[in-house]
């Protein structure tokens, strides 16, 4: 028998809706293990049928940017508007894209 | 043929009884994920009840409702496993009190909801379709039922030398009252001949297979028992069932036309 786990790791909660491609991120939760944590995130993240796949992953796996570094990282884009593929004359016969 | 009333009010009142009492956890979980899984299992329980309570009240006919039965019968008129009134914690003596425990309630739930994954499942094919129908809906979520009591038994069996002994502790106290599934009532014999109903000592060695491979995963021994077999589905009940229907009818009892 191990020792008891005093407080249990947090985990991410990602859950993928019927219509859906891909999985959100929906919230968090705590869980003793992986296993715990999808069972637990389908009782407290699936009860009115958000979703038909659910990931989890735990929190201190994610590694996240620096808010204070907002600025270098991401305003330099905010003038690069033809990035954006909308300079295009898409032929009618292509339909939706 | 269609199932009678009194075997469709076996089977719900089993579902409200275990559902009342699980709903004692709502807002008093251990932790608030459990309080929501929990609760959770409490509202398929309730919702199950309530398809049988409505299906038993067409049958009964006049002017009988889901409500009349569920909310004005009294203790010995109704139909559960003792098993599902008790406690959520051992037994007392005297004026002892205790707080709720919580490997009473996953084990209650464990060697109840491996019962009626293997009973939902048989019911399916009942020559009764709406009972039928009523089985295909449960049984995926009891399958759910089981798979996180099972989940929570073999964590509390295999943990501490506390969740060990407590889980051990409520097996030795619960696990008698389940020989009361193995004995034939009059409404199941009648439901078992009329092709309704299913002969629930036929699933008995599917059901010891799920619960001694659980066991034997959650380091827990299996009680020998033997002596009184209970009684409930029968009408004769521990003295825990009218605290618990006092609880939960009075609201309606006091507001007898009530609508929300």
């Amino acid at each position: 028998m191990s020792t008891a786990l005093k407080e249990w790791p947090l985990w991410e909660v990602f859950v993928r809706s019927k219509q859906g491609l891909e999985h959100k991120h929906c919230g968090s939760l705590h869980a003793a293990d992986a296993a715990q944590a999808l069972e637990m995130a389908r009782d407290v993240y699936t009860r009115r049928q958000e979703g038909v796949s659910i990931w989890v992953v735990e929190s201190r796996a994610i590694t996240a940017s620096n808010p204070d570094e907002k600025g270098e990282l991401f305003d330099p884009a905010a003038d690069k508007i033809y990035r954006h593929p909308t300079f295009y004359d898409i032929p009618d016969e292509v339909g939706h894209m | 043929m269609p199932a009678a009333v009194d075997y469709l009010l076996h089977l719900a009142d089993n579902a409200l009884v275990l559902g009342q009492r699980n709903a004692e956890w709502c807002g008093h979980g251990p932790i608030l994920e459990e309080d929501i899984a929990l609760s959770n299992v409490s509202l398929d329980l309730i919702g199950q009840a309530r398809l049988l309570y409505q299906l038993a009240a067409a049958r009964q006919g006049g002017d009988c409702t889901e409500d009349r039965l569920a909310y004005f019968r009294d203790t010995p008129a109704f139909r559960n496993y003792t098993l599902l009134e008790l406690p959520q914690h051992g037994p007392l003596s005297g004026y002892a009190q205790a707080g709720p425990d919580y490997a009473t309630t996953i084990v209650r739930n464990f060697l109840y909801s491996a019962l009626m994954a293997l009973l939902w499942e048989a019911l399916e094919r009942s020559a009764d379709g709406d009972l039928a129908a009523i089985a295909a809906k449960s049984v995926k979520e009891v399958r759910y039922h089981l798979r996180h009591a099972r989940d929570w038994l073999v964590r509390l069996g295999d943990g501490t030398g506390e969740s060990h002994a407590r889980a051990q502790a409520a097996l030795d106290h619960l696990f008698p009252y389940t020989r009361e599934f193995w004995t034939a009532s009059p409404a199941e014999t009648a439901a078992v001949a009329a092709g309704a109903g299913i002969n629930a000592a036929t699933l008995r060695a599917d059901w010891e297979a799920i619960v001694d491979a659980a066991l034997a995963e959650a380091t827990l021994q299996r009680p020998e028992v033997g002596g009184y077999v209970s009684e409930g589905k029968l009408g004769i009940h521990s003295e825990h069932l009218g605290f618990l229907l006092a609880e939960m009818q009075s609201l309606a009892r006091a507001h007898p036309q009530g609508v929300w």
